[in-house]
């Protein structure tokens, strides 16, 4: 028996490798929420820029909305803030902030010198909201509808291509309700 | 033609790297000593074909030759000398060549250095690093030579190195690194040759550990610069920021870290055999899968990596023959190394062997968070980063059991130790180090933090304990200095590395809990204070450098009225690259840093964005850094490891 065990460190290995030769050649595709088409869970969190403001699912429930995940430690988030303006002046749909895991002096830092796109921003310290929601890492965005139901899930960076489908996403939504 | 020759350098070096790959191991196989015997000279014929093809490079950088791709690409010819000749490593096809060139380095050290050593344990050692190096010159020869040309047709001028790159810090940091790196071959050449041969005794890691040491102190003082180099140089006054780069080289060194102990107990006590083999085949892996990560671009853009699939099959190639190679020898062959000795449930061995543990835990906990996006950027779905977060919340616990056991372990006894003269051994230190932790956020901050007590009291603990081991040394001799020149280099090695640890532990608390700092808009005239400080910024004018312009600002700094010191942080811009840099400008001090960097300029009256920041202690960072790795350097100088008789040691 101890004989086999000395094979786990190459099973180990081949595993990884297999993993590394799937990297290269793997198809783009998404990966799945647990909690599409299930209710947003349920919280209360206080808000970033005032923090006596307690914050729950009842202040954005009633039309979608886009909650957006970010964090001053991501330099991705950064990348996709501009972008994330440009969704805030089309007025099409209010992006809800998930301030994940951060500081507040650094995030609030953050919004008045980079510009502030969201409709108020849920601090989440310790990312107790963000593990309910199933969140790997920042950014990532999530598209809710109007009874507040988890629709789509966006790993990674926003960009101008992620809008135009999320732009689809959300025209689907309107027509159906 | 300087060029051509370099590359036909580094055809002839594949051709002696191939020989030395397959004639000394045959002959180490079948016990024919004059096959063996060609090693040596293999190794010294190596590292001339790859020194010539080195300098080809430095020559081709060093006039300008912008029909050179690579040159064309990571130079220019307004870049001064220093940094003409260090972008020779600015980019991916230099950078390997440096490798293997570092390669060669350390396999004509092994042959130079090696007289104790039995042949058939040479022939091997240097067989396997010639594998290494087979494989890493068939990679650049085939897919990234830094030779190829832009011809007939070709730039008047280089694209210039990244600004950022165009420092000191690069100068040094990646031959450093890489030395680390490229150095954790030998131990891994070492460890192959012992699977082998089957032969692993007090002598075989003997001849190990000064290798290995100096590996892991090279490693070390890499890790250190990187940090110091991002500290300053990007101007955002960090100096860890959990990127994949810095987690690459972290691993390996945790690893090493890891090795260096077991290895001193394999040499001991004789047991932990396999365990050491297995940490020296890790380490390496570590290293080769970090170069590789960082080097094939896959980490930064997994785009990059498939979009030149020759390359990122190569690499894997590469990957899979090496460690899956030798994991796969050593399922086979680690069952026949027996262990000499045994030992109690509470012993040095057994805490050492815990440390190796946790060490081995965090080294996993990094692999974990940097491929972690890459797996998901790997699926396609976008870019993420786990992030301090993660690291911090799983590192600062495992780093203070770590410290913990580490205390424990310098007082305990080989093969067993008892509970009561542990407790002997311990309560002082304990107290000490208790008390001061509680005391120390009271008198240097303003109330008690629990960050700061951890930090503390771990860090006092180390000091205190190893204090303690220091004294216990002198309990019974009466002539203090016999008694100091009769303790070996490694033992001052050791004290020296292990206090370095503290050093970093309280640099690491103390700067992430007491540093302050602000963003301004600064008009000619304003102040500000800041920790006691009270900046005055007296505007900003034009310079200009060798390849860039700059608005650089005035700073006086004055504390309670009386003139510190001024500064004039820089905003560059570098014409050929056209890009902005922020060149902070820092006063350095042993109890804090004071660090100005120049932001955006604010309307016109001459105002710009500063940030201001206050860094207490930082420099402990390095300084421990330093430490750690002088005392592996101490040790490789240890006269033990020198004496002409290991080779009858190992005969008897």
């Amino acid at each position: 028996m101890p004989r086999l065990l000395l094979f786990i460190p190459l099973a180990l290995f081949i595993a990884l490798s297999f993993f590394l030769w799937k990297g290269l050649s793997i198809d783009p595709r998404k990966l799945p929420s647990a909690l599409i088409d299930k209710p947003f869970p349920e919280f209360q969190v206080a808000a970033l820029l005032q923090p006596e403001r307690m914050l729950s699912k009842a202040d954005f429930v009633g039309k979608p909305v886009l909650v957006n995940v970010w964090a001053t430690w991501c330099p991705s988030c950064r990348q996709e803030h501009e972008q994330l303006l440009r969704i805030a002046q089309d007025n099409k749909i209010d992006i809800i902030g998930l301030n994940y895991k951060d500081e507040r002096a650094a995030a609030t830092n953050w919004l008045r010198q980079l510009g502030n796109p969201y409709l108020f921003n849920i601090y989440d310290e310790a990312g107790m909201l963000g593990l309910d929601l199933g969140v790997y890492g920042a950014p990532e965005t999530y598209l809710l509808d109007a009874q507040g139901v988890v629709r789509h899930r966006h790993v990674g960076v926003v960009t101008a291509q992620t809008w135009v489908e999320l732009q689809a996403m959300i025209q689907a939504l309107g027509v159906k309700q | 033609m300087i060029p051509e020759l370099g590359e036909f350098a580094l055809i002839l070096a594949l051709g002696f790297s191939f020989i030395l790959a397959t004639i000394p191991l045959y002959g180490a196989a079948t016990l024919n000593a004059l096959w063996m015997d060609y090693a040596k000279p293999l190794a010294k014929a190596q590292f001339t074909f790859l020194l010539i093809s080195f300098m080809c490079l430095a020559y081709a950088f060093a006039n300008d030759d912008f029909s050179v791709q690579y040159v064309a690409n990571h130079s220019n010819s307004q870049l001064p000398m220093q940094f003409k000749l260090s972008a020779i490593w600015g980019g991916h096809e230099g950078s390997l060549l440096l490798w293997a060139f570092i390669l060669s380095g350390w396999t004509l050290a092994v042959s130079l250095f090696s007289r104790g050593l039995p042949l058939d344990m040479l022939a091997r050692v240097l067989g396997v690093m010639g594998i290494i190096a087979t494989g890493f010159i068939s990679f650049l020869l085939w897919t990234s030579s830094p030779f190829l040309r832009y011809l007939p047709r070709f730039p008047a001028d280089g694209a210039d190195l990244n600004p950022l790159l165009q420092d000191f810090g690069l100068i040094v940091h990646p031959p450093m690194l890489y030395m680390g790196y490229v150095g954790f071959s030998v131990a891994f050449a070492f460890a192959i040759a012992a699977l082998l041969s089957g032969r692993l005794d007090a002598a075989w890691a003997r001849w190990s550990r000064p290798w290995t040491n100096i590996a892991w102190a090279f490693l070390g003082a890499g890790i250190t610069l990187g940090s110091w180099w991002a500290y300053y140089e990007l101007g955002w006054g960090g100096w860890w920021f959990w990127d994949p780069v810095e987690n690459a080289s972290l691993m390996p060194w945790l690893v090493g870290t890891a090795l260096i102990h077991s290895l001193a107990v394999t040499e001991k006590r004789g047991v932990f055999k396999s365990w050491t083999l297995l940490l020296a085949i890790f380490a390496f892996s570590l290293s080769l899968l970090g170069t590789f990560l960082v080097r094939s671009g896959v980490l930064t853009s997994v785009h990059a990596f498939a979009s030149d699939p020759e390359r990122g099959f190569f690499i894997l190639v590469l990957l899979l023959l090496t460690i899956g190679g030798s994991l796969t020898l050593y399922a086979f062959k680690a069952p026949n190394v027996k262990s000499e000795s045994s030992f109690g449930w509470l012993s040095r061995e057994m805490l050492l062997l815990i440390n190796n543990v946790f060490l081995v835990v965090m080294a996993i906990t990094v692999l974990l968070g940097t491929l972690y996006p890459l797996l998901i950027d790997a699926l396609g779905s976008g870019k993420i980063s786990v992030g301090p977060p993660y690291f911090n919340a799983l590192f600062v616990p495992i780093m203070s059991l770590l410290a913990l056991s580490m205390g424990i372990s310098g007082a305990a006894r080989w093969r067993q130790t008892s509970i009561s003269g542990l407790k002997k051994q311990l309560l002082v230190p304990a107290i000490i180090s208790l008390v001061v932790g509680l005391v120390f956020p009271f008198i240097y901050g303003d109330g008690f933090n629990f960050r700061v007590f951890l930090g503390i009291t771990i860090s006092t603990w180390i000091i205190a304990t190893t204090a303690k081991e220091f004294k216990d040394k002198f309990r019974n001799t009466n002539s203090i200095t016999a008694k100091l020149s009769q303790l070996t280099l490694s033992y001052y090695g050791m004290m020296l590395a292990h206090l370095g640890v503290a050093v970093v532990a309280i640099g690491i608390t103390l700067v992430s809990t007491y540093s302050e700092e602000r963003d301004m808009r600064m008009a000619p005239g304003d102040k500000i204070e800041l920790a006691d400080y009270q900046f005055e910024f007296k505007g900003a004018k034009k310079v200009k450098g060798a390849n860039f312009t700059a608005d650089e600002g005035t700073i006086v700094i004055t504390l309670e009225g009386e003139p510190v010191v001024t500064l004039y942080p820089q905003k560059r811009h570098y014409t050929v690259k056209r890009s902005m840099m922020t060149e902070a400008s820092i006063d350095p001090g042993l109890f804090r840093d004071l660090y100005l960097a120049m932001g955006e300029p604010l309307g016109n009256d001459g105002a710009w964005a500063i940030r201001v920041h206050y860094k207490p202690y930082v420099r402990w960072l390095w300084l421990g850094g330093l430490l750690m790795a002088l005392g592996g350097l101490l040790t490789v100088f240890d006269k033990r490891y020198r004496s002409k008789s290991s080779s009858e040691v190992a005969h008897a």
